[in-house]
This record gives structure tokens, sequence and C-alpha cells, in this order.
């Protein structure tokens, strides 16, 4: 399984909308600009946004004579995606289904989808510590290489539930990469006062206690919002925002090894 | 919606299906014989059971989204400190039943209580004389101990907390739940199914891909059968505290939650405004409404609360 891939990312918290799907797609996004061959894996079953975010709704996966053929964001194949919004009919059809169901789902996606040769294969969770995780860490168990990057916003009630996550990830021994931590600010448009709406530091006080590197803090940043169902990446559209930094910077440290 | 037990093999059609005993999956499991001859199909007792001790709760009202982070727990303590806070004489409950991530007890600021166990079942928290609350939160024993526990184990919990928690008289029961579709949300309604559920309150917040996952959550109502009593949008405007002008942090870009209203004929129960000072008081566990009497969002609260309270009296007249 997964025998192509060089390195395997997932991307986890315990809170539901802190920003793991964005985190995810930016990095795959950020990696694909720089050159590497990526995949993009989203297993929240229930509720998939990475088609959305990265403008392939309505796309369809394709069975090839390996596998399940990912959709492509470019002719070039770089960025490769499976989710399981390909597989609805409609972009309202909700999945109703116990975890059995699920985890034979996931495990489908780890098998059967014949990724090629890639440099990165990224894996967007949903929210929690319950059967897509256990399935995800049970599976992953003989693949080298493989960590974890945690989102948080700064939030305490968003902090307990991504302390959870971290024991989850110390309890199934997958390496925890880093924290980022999302939504730390906002700059009035106007006044350019900066106003700390889900307060501030938690993230950063989070990594340090649990001694875990922490990768930086993206401000809410409308503009990042807004590239959310277009596919293009915050490094080419934005390269002056602090969000274009981050994820260069956490490239950088995955380029050259520092993590 | 089959019941699958803990132990079952892998691929079991759940015990109430008609296929139970009679698939591939069923070669070799002990209790093959017994899913064929249909001794299981019946209903889960526990259904019943939940009826009864449910039988004292007037209202009962599941606070849903698909998707995660838009302020289910926030709206679902703010809509009991308001339900209560309205007459004292009405009493009101709250079920946290998102099992892997709880979130309650610090919204309320009831964080390190016990539940205690006596004859009469498990008593809940109290956070006021008329608001009690019940969390899996409750019986950790740290808040850094994670609950990795697949469905099966989730919807056990999710049957104890509805059969053995000692609520008392109470008007409303309030049932916070985590985003998605799945085993929380199925069992809740499937236990519920008997017990008489007003309906669900579902929480968006303005951007397309929360709406995205929320438009799925409303068709799982649809499916299967819980009445939507209204949608509530959250985080819909920010008002910069120092030159007041108004921001769509999130922007609504294809309508937000009152065109999705409209296409999907829903009532829309109304927006609360992004206020730093909410989100503050839901991490210190500070009641809101006591801080702030006149803010924005506490006036929106007032009369979302007013009308979910007009459909629930409708629904019992």
């Amino acid at each position: 399984m997964l025998d192509y891939v060089k390195r395997v990312i997932l991307v986890l918290s315990g809170k539901g909308g802190v920003g793991k799907s964005t985190v995810s797609t930016q990095l795959a996004l950020t990696l694909k600009e720089r050159g590497y061959k990526v995949g993009l894996l989203d297993i929240d079953l229930c509720g998939p946004s990475v088609p959305f975010i990265l403008n392939l709704e309505n796309q369809s996966v394709h069975q090839g004579p390996e596998g399940w053929i990912p959709v492509y964001l470019d002719n070039e194949q770089r960025l490769g995606v499976m989710s399981i919004g390909f597989l609805l009919g409609s972009r309202n059809d909700a999945v109703v289904w116990r975890g059995p169901k699920k985890t034979s789902m996931i495990k489908q996606f780890l098998e059967d989808v014949c990724w090629q040769e890639l440099d990165f294969l990224i894996i967007d969770t949903p929210p929690g510590t319950s059967d897509e995780h256990i399935t995800v860490m049970e599976n992953l168990r003989q693949v080298p290489q493989c960590g974890a990057i945690l989102v948080t916003t700064p939030q305490e009630v968003a902090i307990e539930d991504v302390r959870k996550e971290i024991t989850f990830c110390r309890k199934t021994g997958i390496p925890i990469l880093g924290i980022i931590e999302n939504m730390s600010g906002y700059e009035c448009p106007t006044c350019s006062e900066c106003t700390n709406i889900f307060s501030s530091g938690g993230g950063k006080s989070l990594a340090d206690i649990s001694k875990i590197p922490f990768m930086g803090s993206v401000p809410i940043d409308p503009r990042v919002g807004k590239l959310a169902g277009q596919g293009l990446a915050a490094v080419k559209e934005l390269p002056e925002s602090t969000t274009s930094k981050v994820f260069t910077n956490v490239v950088d440290q995955l380029a050259n090894g520092g993590l | 919606m089959s019941a699958v037990p803990e132990n079952a093999p892998q691929h079991c059609p759940g015990t109430q299906s008609e296929d139970a005993g009679k698939v591939s999956a069923c070669a070799g499991c002990p209790n093959q014989n017994i899913c064929a001859s249909g001794a299981a199909a019946g209903p889960d007792p526990a259904i019943q059971i939940i009826r009864e001790r449910l039988s004292n709760v007037k209202h009962k009202i599941l606070i849903l989204s698909g998707k995660g982070g838009v302020g289910k727990s926030t709206v679902t303590s703010l809509l009991g400190h308001a339900l209560a806070a309205r007459n004292p004489e009405v009493n009101v409950g709250i079920l946290d039943a998102d099992i892997c991530g709880p979130s309650q007890p610090r919204v309320l600021g009831v964080r390190g209580e016990q539940v205690h166990n006596s004859g009469s079942g498990w008593s809940p928290v109290y956070v006021s004389d008329n608001l009690s609350l019940m969390s899996i939160g409750f019986l950790l024993g740290s808040p850094d101990d994670a609950v990795i526990w697949r469905g099966p184990k989730k919807n056990g919990m999710i049957k104890q907390f509805l059969s053995e928690v000692d609520w008392g008289d109470l008007d409303y029961l309030l049932i916070d739940t985590p985003p998605g579709t799945s085993d929380e949300h199925l069992s809740a309604v499937q236990y519920l199914s008997n017990a008489g559920l007003d309906g669900a309150v579902v929480v968006t917040t303005p951007q397309e891909v929360a709406l995205l996952d929320v438009r799925k959550e409303l068709h799982f109502c649809k499916k299967v059968g819980v009445k939507v009593i209204g949608v509530l949008e959250n985080m819909s405007l920010f008002v910069c505290p120092n030159c007041k002008t108004r921001s769509e942090i999130f922007p609504a870009t294809t309508g937000g939650a009152s065109q999705m209203c409209s296409e999907l004929s829903l009532p829309l129960l109304g927006s609360l405004p992004l206020d730093p000072i909410l989100a503050r008081c839901c991490d210190d566990g500070r009641d809101f409404l006591q801080e702030l009497p006149s803010s924005p969002a506490v006036i929106a609260l007032r009369s979302i609360v007013d009308k979910i309270v007009a459909t629930c009296d409708k629904n019992s007249s």
C-alpha cells in the first residue's frame, strides 16, 4: 500500500472548522508550486470540502487498470485529488453512514487509488478521534515517513479538543511534525486595528507545553478565504500575505529535512 | 438504520437488517442463526426505556450542523441560558452528544465537576437552578484524555446518556451534537424516535464551504424524518471595536443562510454577529447574556429563542 509515496502527512485537529481543509489544500498547492508531485486524499466522508475549495466539483473519478485514477488539478498531473465528493451524485447528497461503512471506504481510498509516484501525500481528516482516524492510523502503521500536522485556532475551547488529538497521536505512535495556529487575528480593512476575535497565542503556548514545534500563526484573511472555491495557491496569488509566508516556511522545512 | 454490534464481523449488515444472518459476512458469526431466525429484528428495547425515561421532558431539540466549528456548542449554551433566564420556572437540560470533543463543560463554566450515580440514575451537573448538563467531559480523568472510540462504543454511550440520566422534570432538553451525519446523529435520532423529538435547530456560518456541509445535514434530516425548526446563521458580521466598520469575515458568496433557506423553504431563525467578547465568554464559561445584556448578539438571540419556543408550543398543542 502506498509503495510509491515518499512521505505521508496527516492534517489533524480534534476541533471542527479550524481550517484543516484550508491548510491541507494550501499545503498541497504550495508543494505543487515548488515542483513536487503531490496527492491530496480527503477522508472526511460526511463533509468533504476539498473538491469545493479546489474548484473540482462535478469532476469524477475513473476506474483504470491499476485502480481509481484521482482527479488532477493541473494538466501536468502534479496535484492529484481523491475525495468522496467525486463519487456523490449531487453536492447536496448526505453520506449517512455508520462507522464500519466509513472504515471500508477509507481502506479502499488507501489501497485502491492509483497515485503513481508521489513526493507527498496529504491526508485531510474530519474532526475527532474516531472511526476515520483509527482506520487511517491502523493502515498507515506499515508506511514509513508518516507524520501529522495539527491545526488549531487560538481559543481555549479549540485547544482543549486539540490536546485530545495530541494524546491520540501519542497513543497511536504517529510523530507530530508541528502545530499551525489558524484564525489568530483580524485586521480591520478600514482602520487596521487588529482584533483577536478568537483570542491569541493559544497555539504557541500549546506547542510549548506539549513540546511540539510551532509552525506559525495564520491570521484571518478574507482574501485567503476567497481563494477557497478557486483552487488557487496563496503563495502565488498573495505572495506578501502572512499566510503565504507561513506555508513557504513549512514547505522549506519539509524540503530540507527539518521536519 | 440497523444496529451493528460492537464485536460484529466486518461488513455485518446489522441485526435489524432484512439480510441479517443471510449475507456472506455472516458466515462463521456465532449469532448467525439467531439473526437469520428474525429474533433480533424487533426494535431495540432501549427505545422504549428511553421513551419512559424522557416522558417528563416536554420538548427535545437537536442542535445540528454538518460543519464543525460553526458554533453548535456556543449556540446550544446560549439557547440554554436564554431559555432558563426567560422564566425561572422553566427547567432546561443540555446533553452533550459530542463524545470525541465535548465542549459544553467549558462553555458553561462547569469544568472539573463530577457526575454522581444514584439509584435513579446519573445526576446531571447543575449550571444554575434550572439549567443542567450531562457530558462525557465529566467522566474523563484529565482534559488531555482522548476518547478513541469507534462508532458502536459511541452509540452505547449515547444510549446510556439518554436512558440513564436522571433529569427530573424538564421543559427543554437541548442535544448538542458533533459535526457530520454519522453514528452519533443516527443513534440520537433512532433512540429518540418514540420519545417525541420536536425537531432540529441547524447552525451554519455564511460561507459556501460551510453551507455545503449544512445542506448535507438538511438532507439527512429529511432522510431520517427529523423536522427542521429552523436555521441559525452564526458569525454573520463583524463590527470592528475601534472604528465600528462592519465587515464580512466569512463572506456569503452564495447568499448565505437566507438564500439557502429560501431555496429549501426552511425558516431562518436569525443571525448572530461575530462578537469577540462572546468568544471570550465561551472560553471562560461566563454567561454572555448576563455580561452584555444589550449587545446586538443577545438581542438577536432573544428573538431566535422566541421563535423556537413558539414552534415547540405549537407542536405540543
